[in-house]
């Protein structure tokens, strides 16, 4: 594994998948990014808390969903340090059931390439039961 | 209590240093599901040219949401968590983060607006080497609702 494994910059066409992958999210895996993240927010992991907020039901962290989109992004690309610029916004809830897992649904496609700085944006279209859940999710990779 | 527009513009030190740990990169990396074995594996990390594992690159809001707490939990400021959703989020990574950093991280709040029934408010996260460079850059907004919208 070295630098040299990444995409090249000049093979890449705007509009172009990269990556496509399902994820899936049940409420033991909430439990384990909390402690892992520090975010303890109760919505996340406690169904009392969050339907007396006027959720559904437990939902996902938002930081849960980004963390795990660009996963496809550093999975194609071959390095996790290739990722300079990393933005989503949150755009709906995605509720976890219990029993059971969300599927969350990744595609990664090429949003801009910068052949003189040697860099792509790489667009991400995160959706659940074909409902986006994040909105301008966009990761800039450097390729060279 | 409504959020206090006023804390716009204030600044926070750098406070305490955060050593990034081994363990640490690799409990988040598994939380996320990030199986690259850089994360975990310093021979694979070595492989890419860093001294040790690498950070997924969200990693860095372990260290932005502590930093905020000084802020977000600060009873004067006025901001209800119960009431918060989170709006966007973005990372800027000036190098990557590895295991052995030691950083420290300076809180700048960047925006506090009132709207009829939301707030939001914007925090920017200057996180730096000991020796003062830049690492990362870590900007968060947050949605407030007000209580009349409860």
């Amino acid at each position: 594994m070295s630098r040299d494994a990444r995409p090249a910059v000049a093979d890449l066409a705007v509009g172009q998948e990269v990556a496509r992958r399902t994820l899936t999210v049940d409420r033991a895996r909430l439990v384990r990014y909390a402690g892992a993240s520090g975010d303890f927010n109760p919505i996340h992991w406690n169904e009392r808390v969050a339907t007396s907020v006027g959720l559904p039901g437990v939902i996902a962290h938002g930081m849960w969903t980004m963390g795990a989109a660009v996963t496809v992004v550093v999975d194609w690309v071959g390095d996790p340090g290739a990722v300079v610029d990393y933005q989503t916004r949150f755009t709906r809830p995605v509720p976890v059931p219990d029993p059971g897992e969300a599927a969350l649904d990744v595609v990664a496609t090429v949003g801009a390439v910068d052949v003189d700085a040697g860099t792509a944006r790489i667009d991400l279209t995160v959706t659940v039961d074909g409902v986006r859940v994040l909105g301008k999710a966009q990761a800039v990779v450097r390729l060279v | 209590m409504p959020v206090d527009t006023t804390f716009a513009g204030r600044a926070y030190p750098p406070g305490d240093v955060y050593v990034v740990a081994r363990e640490k990169l690799r409990e988040f990396a598994e939380a996320t599901g990030a199986t690259h074995p850089a994360h975990t594996d310093p021979d694979a990390a070595r492989a890419l040219g860093y001294p040790d594992v690498v950070a997924p690159p969200t990693f860095a809001v372990v260290i932005a949401q502590r930093t905020e707490a000084q802020y977000v939990e600060d009873p004067a400021a006025g901001v209800d968590f119960s009431r918060v959703v989170h709006a966007d989020e973005r990372f800027t990574h000036h190098r990557p983060i590895c295991a052995g950093d030691r950083l420290r991280t300076a809180l700048h709040v960047d925006a506090v607006t009132q709207r009829a029934t939301l707030s939001m408010i914007t925090t920017r996260c200057e996180i730096a080497d000991e020796d003062g460079s830049p690492v990362a850059t870590v900007v968060s907004t947050l949605a407030v609702r007000s209580e009349d919208d409860a």
